[in-house]
């Protein structure tokens, strides 16, 4: 290291420096502020930005959410339970979800995971509580009655499950069921 | 051995493989479907291609199957090819084209050979724009869940259905790219081994229909290795626990015992231990009570009373053996009838006594000739019956090998043995479901069954007493069956209790003892009603009749009765006036019924789901199965419980135990017969690299969050004193030893396939030997005396009916039965008789027949058969809701 730079005083080099940062500071008083007046004014955040998880619903208003895990799975710190289970006419859906964003890291690889788009982050970062446990969101906390970001995407349009509504080849890109009985070419 | 080289690095493999599994057992990862280790090659799926070169200087090679190719001395092949790499890729591709989008609803995501190999091979995204394939799914009953559409006819499930369990009514239909599995018509599958489905089919489209009433990942159950309780055969399973119940049920390969197969009861008979009439609370009367308050209570009545103890056969040696110390081993009364006590000394006197070498199940799969007396194999020990089924394919494939033709080549080895099968002979009451198999069969009472038995032990060896008055027909098929064992390697006598005769099981002893002179390797099978009741009888204890008496004339007012209902082994009003006698009746089980419904105090029991314990299965094989969760509530296992009382009952012996090892050493060490059952596993303090064993794998989620609805701060998780294994997902994540691998899982492999990695080679002994230890070898140099008290000719008496049990598959074991899925497979109650007696009795099929059996009356319909001996009469086995009687026994009946 260079010693003179130790030793030197700094009256006799840094004057110029102390000036224009104080010049610098008086010229914000002219630009526009970047704080705001929360939470009187909201934040504008991005549709990218990776707040509260909801769960969503497909364009028809089924659950997306089919119960396949995998969020569960993706979670680095494992913050989210659920149970899969199905209706009577063989749709999954999920006999409960629980996430406890206490444990959150909003990491979004849960959302990465999810084949059906039914988990997603939203620009919502307004969770404080006072109490712990009330960071525990059950499925009635999750779920809402739109499909977020990802409008239009049907899961069991492409699945080649058969559920209420939909039999067999009905899907997308499904030709309809074989007659196991004709051996015609 | 040859040396062959890969991708130009020299390997030293055994001679007789396909290059396939010599690939999988040297570690490589090569992709397969059709080949599977149990089922043999076929070729089909164009999966494991590789390049074979001619010699050092071939730099083109040719692609093969590496499933149809042998081993060659100096072979060169390559498995990384990018030619070989690339039509690997490409087969999965166009199987791929149909497959539908579903892994997110399919249960066999996570667990999935597909989806494995489809990552190994690299095949990542959809290029076909077509339209996909659909089809109709059927219903399959209660066990298995089918969907079709899944389906990449790789044709194992018919393979393994039809050509090694024997099934019928699974087929593949319609042709080329319409193929479809399935049943002719919706319908339950016949098979009692048709769980296995779940586990061969590579994909999704056979599925466990009870994993789906609460489906949990592979990646997310707690795992432990366990042992079947639902017969005497003890085949090693994998237990799966999530949110605090049982869900699944999956092999554990063990080489010697069942290998890669269970059956249906095994597998689905889990629910019981999620049933709602599980006992999760101790009980004073009917009233609940904590865990302080019960033991008090129970201490004091022990202290006060004149107790005695009523072990069981469902129960391990440990709570068996704590047991009989808390109460003195004079007052340790066995909990099952009188008949099927002395059958369990019986067998211990055969296998013990007697020369010939009792196999284990992979034995009995290579004996050459079987002869079964009076066993209904598929619905006592199905494992057995599977086993015997492969057994007959061991004589015709000496043909194959004559041919010089690989035996895992198993088209071209089935194309040349078509129909032949090996000399296999069954004598029994009742048709079995291996008569399509069996060289000859023969219908007779059990004392018949003996004669006919003792007449062949006469024809291998003239110092065994001939049998009298026989009739020639009966003379002639002894002849054959004499000469097929005598001509055989192998030779296997398979008997049991199941038909409640001691004389079957003595003409089975001295056939075998026979046979052993001639041919060292003869054996002898025998099987026993429960899970553990060759463990209770090696233990010692006293009949149940005199703990009945014992009470009944005053010397004991106070029993203990352990995981038994007594109301299964002793005629009810007995049972009812001996616990009217006692002064206290203390039961510890996990489930409700009769016995508990009488009960003066209940302590709740774990399953073996939540328990830790040792089993002694009919081959005299110890293995242990271990708790696989801890049970929220007050359930703990029997022998914990005893360990409590004794504290508080000043017991000095017993208070001395702290936890599961000592009692197993005490039980080393104190039973004469069970010395050495404390070295079937590592002890608790083993670790490999200080490390316990996890229970979970390393992805399984929702730690933080399972709970949190209960309270957000994640409890500790609960240690567990017993065994080297860990609650937990953190710990060792290389292969443990083989009798406590809590699940196989290795990378790239999630699904049972990856068992291949912790085999020494593919198909056999897993690393470091199977688990389980024989504690029974026979006495080689011995001659234990032939067995010369051969019964009378069976002759039917008027009014009469010479009533033998018929044991059901689904619906004789008492715990199996308590679950929805095998209750929906078990007969009605029925009393089955020939069809010339019915005509006697004026009865019609479904007619209701009233008669008596030492004093029971019983009121059933009438099922009218033509293979059941006249004058003898089936009553099924241990159906819930029939009354017990000790059977055989002569049925009276009123004209």
């Amino acid at each position: 290291m260079d010693n003179r730079l130790l030793t030197m005083d700094i009256t006799e080099t840094n004057m110029f420096s102390i000036i224009q940062s104080m010049w610098l500071t008086f010229l914000h008083m002219f630009h526009k502020r970047e704080t705001i007046q929360y939470p009187e004014e909201k934040v504008k955040l991005t549709t990218r930005w990776r707040g509260r998880i909801v769960l969503t619903r497909d364009p028809d208003m089924g659950e997306r959410c089919v119960g396949c895990y995998l969020c569960a799975a993706a979670c680095p710190v494992d913050c989210i339970s659920l149970q899969a289970t199905e209706d009577e006419h063989g749709r999954r859906y999920p006999e409960f979800f629980r996430i406890n964003f206490s444990r959150c890291i909003f990491c979004g690889y849960c959302e990465e995971a999810c084949p059906t788009y039914a988990i997603q982050l939203i620009p919502d970062f307004e969770m404080g509580e006072y109490n712990r446990q009330n960071l525990v969101y059950e499925k009635k906390d999750l779920l809402i009655d739109g499909q977020g970001k990802y409008p239009g995407y049907n899961y069991y349009k492409v699945a080649g499950l058969a559920i209420g509504g939909k039999d067999k080849g009905e899907a997308e890109h499904e030709s309809p069921p074989v007659d196991v009985k004709s051996l015609l070419p | 051995m040859p040396t062959i080289y890969i991708d130009n690095k020299p390997y030293e493999v055994k001679s007789g493989k396909n290059l396939l599994e010599t690939c999988l057992s040297l570690g490589f990862d090569l992709p397969y479907f059709c080949w599977h280790p149990a089922l043999g090659s076929v070729g089909a799926c164009r999966q494991c291609a590789v390049k074979v070169y001619k010699d050092e200087d071939d730099k083109k090679g040719r692609l093969i199957m590496s499933c149809m190719e042998p081993v060659n001395d100096k072979q060169r092949i390559s498995v990384a090819d990018p030619e070989a790499s690339e039509f690997r890729a490409n087969v999965i591709e166009w199987l791929m084209t149909n497959h539908p989008h579903d892994c997110a609803v399919c249960d066999e995501g996570g667990s999935c050979h597909l989806q494995d190999m489809t990552v190994m091979t690299g095949h990542a995204y959809r290029r076909f724009r077509y339209d996909k394939r659909t089809y109709r799914n059927q219903d399959l009953g209660p066990f298995l869940n089918h969907e079709m559409n899944r389906c990449i006819q790789c044709y194992r499930c018919v393979r393994y259905y039809r050509d090694y369990a024997g099934g019928h009514d699974l087929e593949a239909f319609a042709s080329k790219n319409n193929v479809y599995f399935g049943r002719a018509e919706d319908g339950p599958l016949e098979s009692e081994f048709s769980g296995n489905l779940a586990e061969i089919c590579p994909t999704g489209v056979f599925t466990d229909k009870t994993l789906k009433q609460h489906y949990t990942r592979k990646w997310d159950l707690t795992m432990a290795p366990s042992v079947c309780q639902h017969c005497s055969l003890g085949c090693n399973t994998i237990a799966g626990e999530r949110y605090g119940e049982l869900r699944l049920i999956s092999n554990r390969y063990n080489g010697e015992v069942n290998g890669y197969f269970l059956c249906d009861r095994g597998r689905f008979g889990y629910e019981f231990t999620n049933s709602e009439d599980r006992i999760r609370q101790p009980f004073i009367g009917r009233k609940p009570v904590d865990r302080t308050a019960i033991l008090h209570e129970v201490a004091q009545a022990v202290k006060d009373g004149k107790v005695i103890g009523v072990g069981s056969p469902r129960a391990s040696l440990q709570s068996n053996f704590a047991l009989k110390k808390l109460v003195g081993e004079d007052h340790f009364y066995h909990g099952v009838s009188d008949n099927e006590h002395d059958l369990a000394e019986l067998v211990i006197k055969v296998l013990k006594e007697g020369p010939a070498r009792t196999p284990s199940l992979h034995e009995v799969e290579k004996a050459d000739a079987v002869f079964i007396l009076g066993e209904d194999l598929i619905n006592t020990a199905p494992m057995l019956g599977l086993a015997v089924r492969q057994s007959v394919k061991q004589q015709p494939m000496k043909q194959v090998t004559n041919a010089h033709i690989p035996a895992w080549h198993d088209a071209a080895a089935r194309e040349l043995m078509q129909d032949s099968k090996g000399p296999l002979f069954i004598a029994t009451v009742n048709t079995t479901k291996l008569d399509d198999i069996a060289t000859q069969t023969y219908r007779a009472a059990p004392d018949e069954v003996a004669r006919l038995g003792f007449a062949v032990a006469n024809l291998l060896d003239p110092t065994v007493p001939p049998v009298k008055n026989l009739p020639k027909e009966i003379q002639q098929l002894a002849g054959e069956i004499a000469k097929a064992l005598s001509e055989a390697e192998r030779p296997v006598i398979i008997s049991g209790a199941s038909c409640e005769s001691q004389s079957v099981i003595k003409a089975a002893a001295n056939i075998a003892w026979a046979l052993q002179k001639k041919t060292a390797q003869a054996g002898i099978v025998l099987t026993l009603p429960e899970c553990n009741s060759l463990g209770l009888a090696m233990m010692g204890g006293h009949r149940l009749n005199s703990a009945f008496d014992c009470v009944l004339n005053g010397h004991c007012d106070t029993v203990i009765i352990m995981e038994n209902d007594l109301y299964r082994h002793g005629k009810a009003s007995v049972v009812n006036e001996f616990l009217m006698k006692c002064k206290k009746v203390i039961v510890f089980d996990h489930i409700v019924h009769a016995t508990i419904e009488k009960a003066h105090m209940v302590m709740p029991a774990g399953t073996f789901a939540e328990s830790d314990g040792t089993l002694v299965n009919n081959e005299g094989r110890a293995q242990r199965f271990f708790q696989v969760f801890e049970a929220t509530d007050a359930v703990q296992e029997s022998w914990r419980w005893i360990l409590q009382l004794a504290a508080l009952t000043g017991n000095q012996k017993i208070t001395a135990w702290k936890n599961f090892e000592d009692l197993t050493e005490a039980i080393a060490k104190e039973e004469k017969l069970l010395a050495g059952v404390e070295r079937v596993t590592p002890s608790a303090a083993y670790r490999v690299a200080g490390q316990k064993i996890p229970r979970e794998p390393h992805r399984y989620s929702g730690r933080t969050a399972m709970l949190a609805n209960i309270s957000v701060s994640e409890p500790k998780p609960p240690v567990d004193p017993d065994s080297p294994l860990s609650y937990t997902m953190e710990g060792f994540r290389g292969l443990p030893p083989s009798s406590v691998i809590p699940f196989f899982w290795s990378p790239g492999w999630n699904s049972v396939q990856s068992v291949n990695k912790y085999q020494d080679e593919v198909g056999a002994s897993l690393r470091g030997g199977d688990p389980g230890l024989r504690l029974i070898e026979p006495h080689l140099n011995g001659r234990a005396p032939y067995f010369t008290q051969i019964p009378e000719i069976f002759t039917p008496m008027k009014d009469h009916l010479w009533t033998v049990p018929l044991h059901h598959i689904f619906g004789s074991e008492e715990l199996s039965v308590r679950g929805d899925a095998i209750a929906k497979r078990a007969p009605g109650h029925y009393v089955m008789i020939n069809v010339d007696d019915a005509v006697q009795l004026k009865l019609a099929e479904g007619q209701n027949f009233e008669f008596e059996i030492e004093g029971q009356p019983y009121r059933l319909p009438v099922t009218i058969s033509t293979s059941i001996p006249r004058g003898v009469a089936g009553l099924p086995y241990g159906l819930p809701g029939l009354p017990f009687v000790d059977l055989p026994a002569w049925a009276i009946f009123k004209k």
